[in-house]
Protein backbone atom coordinates (compact mmCIF):
# COMPACT_ATOMS: atom_id res chain seq x y z
CA UNK A 1 0.00 0.00 0.00
CA UNK A 2 1.44 3.40 -1.12
CA UNK A 3 -0.60 5.76 0.48
CA UNK A 4 0.52 6.63 4.15
CA UNK A 5 0.75 9.47 6.20
CA UNK A 6 4.03 9.39 8.33
CA UNK A 7 4.39 11.44 11.72
CA UNK A 8 7.68 12.65 13.63
CA UNK A 9 7.33 13.83 16.93
CA UNK A 10 10.32 14.85 19.45
CA UNK A 11 9.04 14.14 22.99
CA UNK A 12 10.89 16.67 25.72
CA UNK A 13 11.82 15.08 29.11
CA UNK A 14 12.00 17.86 31.27
CA UNK A 15 8.57 18.91 30.30
CA UNK A 16 6.04 16.78 32.33
CA UNK A 17 2.85 19.30 31.31
CA UNK A 18 3.57 19.12 27.29
CA UNK A 19 3.46 15.24 27.16
CA UNK A 20 0.24 14.44 25.44
CA UNK A 21 1.00 17.01 22.76
CA UNK A 22 2.41 13.70 20.01
CA UNK A 23 -1.26 12.33 21.31
CA UNK A 24 -3.09 14.84 20.13
CA UNK A 25 -1.46 15.88 16.94
CA UNK A 26 -2.02 12.35 15.63
CA UNK A 27 -5.55 12.41 16.92
CA UNK A 28 -6.70 15.29 15.35
CA UNK A 29 -4.89 14.10 11.79
CA UNK A 30 -7.00 10.76 11.84
CA UNK A 31 -9.84 12.61 12.62
CA UNK A 32 -9.85 15.02 9.68
CA UNK A 33 -8.94 11.89 7.13
CA UNK A 34 -12.38 10.49 8.46
CA UNK A 35 -10.28 7.38 10.82
CA UNK A 36 -12.61 4.52 12.52
CA UNK A 37 -13.27 6.17 15.16
CA UNK A 38 -12.66 3.35 17.59
CA UNK A 39 -8.86 2.36 16.21
CA UNK A 40 -8.58 6.60 17.22
CA UNK A 41 -9.62 6.06 20.53
CA UNK A 42 -6.98 3.05 20.85
CA UNK A 43 -4.19 5.17 18.92
CA UNK A 44 -4.48 8.40 21.29
CA UNK A 45 -4.89 5.96 24.24
CA UNK A 46 -1.73 3.57 23.58
CA UNK A 47 0.49 6.77 22.49
CA UNK A 48 -0.32 9.05 25.34
CA UNK A 49 0.41 6.09 27.69
CA UNK A 50 3.82 5.66 25.72
CA UNK A 51 4.44 9.36 25.94
CA UNK A 52 4.29 9.55 29.48
CA UNK A 53 6.41 6.85 30.26
CA UNK A 54 9.03 8.23 28.08
CA UNK A 55 8.88 11.19 30.15
CA UNK A 56 8.78 9.62 33.66
CA UNK A 57 11.10 6.99 32.98
CA UNK A 58 13.51 8.05 30.13
CA UNK A 59 13.83 11.17 29.85
CA UNK A 60 12.24 11.84 26.47
CA UNK A 61 12.37 10.56 23.40
CA UNK A 62 11.10 10.30 20.27
CA UNK A 63 7.32 9.02 17.99
CA UNK A 64 7.00 8.02 14.76
CA UNK A 65 3.48 7.13 13.51
CA UNK A 66 2.85 5.70 10.10
CA UNK A 67 -0.89 5.90 9.10
CA UNK A 68 -1.97 3.50 6.75
CA UNK A 69 -5.90 3.26 5.32
CA UNK A 70 -6.14 -0.37 7.27
CA UNK A 71 -3.75 0.63 10.12
CA UNK A 72 -1.55 2.66 12.29
CA UNK A 73 2.15 1.87 13.25
CA UNK A 74 3.78 3.60 16.44
CA UNK A 75 7.40 3.30 17.26
CA UNK A 76 8.09 4.89 20.37
CA UNK A 77 12.41 5.40 20.85
CA UNK A 78 14.09 6.80 23.93
CA UNK A 79 17.45 6.49 25.22
CA UNK A 80 16.08 6.01 28.65
CA UNK A 81 17.62 3.56 31.55
CA UNK A 82 15.92 0.20 29.61
CA UNK A 83 13.49 -1.55 31.73
CA UNK A 84 14.62 -3.91 33.33
CA UNK A 85 11.95 -7.03 33.67
CA UNK A 86 9.98 -6.33 30.73
CA UNK A 87 7.51 -9.20 32.16
CA UNK A 88 7.28 -7.51 35.58
CA UNK A 89 7.19 -3.90 34.11
CA UNK A 90 3.88 -5.17 31.76
CA UNK A 91 1.74 -6.60 35.61
CA UNK A 92 -0.47 -4.13 35.87
CA UNK A 93 0.01 -1.98 39.23
CA UNK A 94 3.73 -1.99 38.65
CA UNK A 95 5.71 0.70 39.36
CA UNK A 96 8.60 2.41 39.79
CA UNK A 97 7.52 6.16 39.13
CA UNK A 98 7.92 8.59 42.07
CA UNK A 99 5.42 10.56 44.62
CA UNK A 100 5.68 13.42 42.34
CA UNK A 101 4.32 11.70 39.55
CA UNK A 102 1.76 9.91 41.72
CA UNK A 103 0.47 12.69 43.01
CA UNK A 104 -0.37 14.08 39.19
CA UNK A 105 -2.61 10.98 38.87
CA UNK A 106 0.34 8.73 36.74
CA UNK A 107 2.46 5.96 38.23
CA UNK A 108 -0.48 3.38 39.12
CA UNK A 109 1.54 0.70 36.45
CA UNK A 110 -1.45 0.49 33.95
CA UNK A 111 0.54 2.41 31.21
CA UNK A 112 2.03 -0.57 29.47
CA UNK A 113 -0.92 -3.19 30.50
CA UNK A 114 -3.44 -0.58 28.88
CA UNK A 115 -1.34 -0.47 25.45
CA UNK A 116 -0.88 -4.33 25.48
CA UNK A 117 -4.92 -4.03 25.80
CA UNK A 118 -5.47 -0.87 23.13
CA UNK A 119 -3.54 -2.16 20.77
CA UNK A 120 -3.54 -5.51 18.04
CA UNK A 121 -0.05 -5.98 18.13
CA UNK A 122 2.85 -4.38 20.87
CA UNK A 123 6.41 -5.57 20.98
CA UNK A 124 9.18 -3.96 23.20
CA UNK A 125 12.92 -3.97 22.79
CA UNK A 126 14.88 -2.90 25.67
CA UNK A 127 18.37 -2.47 26.60
CA UNK A 128 19.64 -1.34 30.37
CA UNK A 129 21.69 1.67 29.82
CA UNK A 130 21.07 2.08 26.43
CA UNK A 131 17.33 2.99 25.35
CA UNK A 132 13.88 1.37 24.68
CA UNK A 133 11.71 1.06 21.96
CA UNK A 134 8.32 0.33 21.71
CA UNK A 135 6.36 -0.90 18.53
CA UNK A 136 2.59 -0.59 18.57
CA UNK A 137 0.22 -1.13 15.77
CA UNK A 138 -3.60 -0.73 15.88
CA UNK A 139 -5.71 -2.01 13.27
CA UNK A 140 -8.79 -0.04 12.13
CA UNK A 141 -11.88 -2.09 11.79
CA UNK A 142 -11.27 -2.77 15.35
CA UNK A 143 -10.20 -6.81 15.99
CA UNK A 144 -9.60 -5.79 19.63
CA UNK A 145 -11.50 -4.21 22.39
CA UNK B 1 -28.22 18.36 28.55
CA UNK B 2 -25.86 20.60 27.47
CA UNK B 3 -22.50 21.57 29.63
CA UNK B 4 -23.89 24.82 30.22
CA UNK B 5 -27.59 23.85 31.04
CA UNK B 6 -25.55 21.53 33.07
CA UNK B 7 -23.58 24.04 34.83
CA UNK B 8 -26.64 26.23 35.67
CA UNK B 9 -29.13 23.60 36.98
CA UNK B 10 -26.48 22.74 39.13
CA UNK B 11 -24.52 26.05 40.39
CA UNK B 12 -21.33 25.47 38.83
CA UNK B 13 -18.40 27.98 37.90
CA UNK B 14 -17.27 28.06 34.67
CA UNK B 15 -13.66 28.29 35.17
CA UNK B 16 -12.12 28.03 31.92
CA UNK B 17 -12.76 26.67 28.10
CA UNK B 18 -16.29 27.62 27.98
CA UNK B 19 -16.69 29.02 24.35
CA UNK B 20 -20.39 29.22 22.08
CA UNK B 21 -19.54 25.88 21.03
CA UNK B 22 -17.97 23.78 23.79
CA UNK B 23 -20.79 24.77 26.30
CA UNK B 24 -23.79 23.85 23.74
CA UNK B 25 -21.82 20.01 23.69
CA UNK B 26 -24.26 17.61 24.67
CA UNK B 27 -23.74 15.27 28.25
CA UNK B 28 -23.97 11.73 27.32
CA UNK B 29 -22.53 9.80 30.20
CA UNK B 30 -21.29 10.73 33.62
CA UNK B 31 -17.54 9.60 34.66
CA UNK B 32 -15.61 9.70 37.45
CA UNK B 33 -11.95 9.11 38.84
CA UNK B 34 -9.13 10.68 39.73
CA UNK B 35 -6.30 8.11 37.99
CA UNK B 36 -5.32 9.41 34.76
CA UNK B 37 -4.12 6.17 33.25
CA UNK B 38 -7.90 4.50 34.42
CA UNK B 39 -9.76 7.50 33.33
CA UNK B 40 -8.12 7.46 29.81
CA UNK B 41 -8.71 3.93 29.19
CA UNK B 42 -12.51 3.88 30.58
CA UNK B 43 -13.91 7.55 29.81
CA UNK B 44 -16.04 7.65 26.66
CA UNK B 45 -16.99 10.59 24.26
CA UNK B 46 -19.03 13.14 25.57
CA UNK B 47 -18.89 12.35 29.13
CA UNK B 48 -19.13 14.44 32.12
CA UNK B 49 -15.83 13.79 34.00
CA UNK B 50 -15.63 14.83 37.78
CA UNK B 51 -12.58 14.66 39.14
CA UNK B 52 -10.11 16.43 41.80
CA UNK B 53 -7.59 16.70 38.81
CA UNK B 54 -6.63 20.35 37.72
CA UNK B 55 -3.79 19.70 36.09
CA UNK B 56 -2.72 20.35 32.51
CA UNK B 57 -2.40 16.20 32.03
CA UNK B 58 -5.86 16.17 33.21
CA UNK B 59 -6.45 18.66 29.65
CA UNK B 60 -4.85 16.12 27.89
CA UNK B 61 -6.47 12.89 28.92
CA UNK B 62 -10.00 14.91 28.73
CA UNK B 63 -9.08 16.06 25.11
CA UNK B 64 -7.97 12.34 23.70
CA UNK B 65 -10.80 10.72 25.64
CA UNK B 66 -13.22 13.10 24.30
CA UNK B 67 -15.15 14.11 27.10
CA UNK B 68 -18.08 17.05 27.12
CA UNK B 69 -16.50 18.84 30.40
CA UNK B 70 -14.28 18.27 33.49
CA UNK B 71 -16.22 19.03 36.79
CA UNK B 72 -13.94 19.81 39.54
CA UNK B 73 -15.51 18.60 42.54
CA UNK B 74 -14.72 20.31 46.35
CA UNK B 75 -13.68 23.32 44.81
CA UNK B 76 -10.58 21.64 43.64
CA UNK B 77 -7.71 23.99 41.88
CA UNK B 78 -7.10 24.49 38.17
CA UNK B 79 -3.87 24.78 37.77
CA UNK B 80 -2.67 27.87 35.76
CA UNK B 81 -1.02 26.46 32.95
CA UNK B 82 -4.30 24.15 33.31
CA UNK B 83 -6.80 27.33 32.66
CA UNK B 84 -4.48 28.05 29.69
CA UNK B 85 -4.86 24.82 27.81
CA UNK B 86 -8.50 24.37 28.32
CA UNK B 87 -9.14 27.92 26.88
CA UNK B 88 -6.82 26.93 23.63
CA UNK B 89 -7.94 23.73 23.31
CA UNK B 90 -12.07 24.65 24.16
CA UNK B 91 -12.57 22.34 27.15
CA UNK B 92 -15.36 23.42 29.78
CA UNK B 93 -13.76 23.45 32.76
CA UNK B 94 -16.69 23.76 35.68
CA UNK B 95 -16.16 23.73 39.53
CA UNK B 96 -18.42 23.28 42.78
CA UNK B 97 -17.90 23.02 46.48
CA UNK B 98 -19.76 19.95 46.97
CA UNK B 99 -18.87 16.44 46.73
CA UNK B 100 -18.72 14.14 43.59
CA UNK B 101 -21.20 12.15 44.98
CA UNK B 102 -24.10 14.31 45.30
CA UNK B 103 -23.60 16.10 42.13
CA UNK B 104 -23.32 12.63 40.12
CA UNK B 105 -26.72 11.62 41.60
CA UNK B 106 -28.43 15.06 40.39
CA UNK B 107 -26.79 15.25 36.77
CA UNK B 108 -28.09 11.97 36.77
CA UNK B 109 -31.39 12.62 38.38
CA UNK B 110 -31.99 16.12 35.73
CA UNK B 111 -30.68 13.85 32.75
CA UNK B 112 -32.89 11.35 33.05
CA UNK B 113 -35.82 13.65 33.66
CA UNK B 114 -34.97 15.33 30.90
N1 LIG C 1 10.20 3.95 28.32
C1 LIG C 1 10.52 3.38 29.49
N2 LIG C 1 11.81 3.39 29.94
C2 LIG C 1 12.15 2.82 31.10
N3 LIG C 1 11.28 2.19 31.92
C3 LIG C 1 9.97 2.14 31.54
C4 LIG C 1 9.53 2.72 30.33
N4 LIG C 1 8.20 2.50 30.22
C5 LIG C 1 7.84 1.81 31.30
N5 LIG C 1 8.90 1.57 32.11
C6 LIG C 1 8.92 0.80 33.38
O1 LIG C 1 7.75 -0.02 33.42
C7 LIG C 1 6.97 0.30 34.58
C8 LIG C 1 5.51 0.13 34.28
O2 LIG C 1 5.07 1.06 33.31
P1 LIG C 1 3.53 1.50 33.28
O3 LIG C 1 2.71 0.26 33.19
O4 LIG C 1 3.34 2.52 32.22
O5 LIG C 1 3.30 2.12 34.72
P2 LIG C 1 3.69 3.55 35.31
O6 LIG C 1 4.14 4.41 34.17
O7 LIG C 1 2.44 4.02 35.92
O8 LIG C 1 4.80 3.31 36.30
C9 LIG C 1 7.37 1.70 34.94
O9 LIG C 1 7.13 2.03 36.28
C10 LIG C 1 8.87 1.69 34.61
O10 LIG C 1 9.59 1.06 35.63
MG1 LIG D 1 3.06 4.62 32.45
Amino acid sequence: MSSSISLHFDVSGDDFTRAGEASTQVKKTLKKIGYDSDAIRRVAIAMYEGEINMVIHAGGGTADVEIYPDRVDIVLTDEGPGIEDVEKAMTAGFSTAPDNVRSLGFGAGMGLPNIEKYTDSMRIETEIGVGTKMFLSVNAGGSNS
Amino acid sequence: MTVSEAAKALNMKILAGGDKTSLSRDIRHIYTGDLLSWVMAKASEGDAWFTVMGNINALAVASLADCACIILVENAVLDANAKEKADSISMPVLQTGRRAAEMIIELDTLMKTE
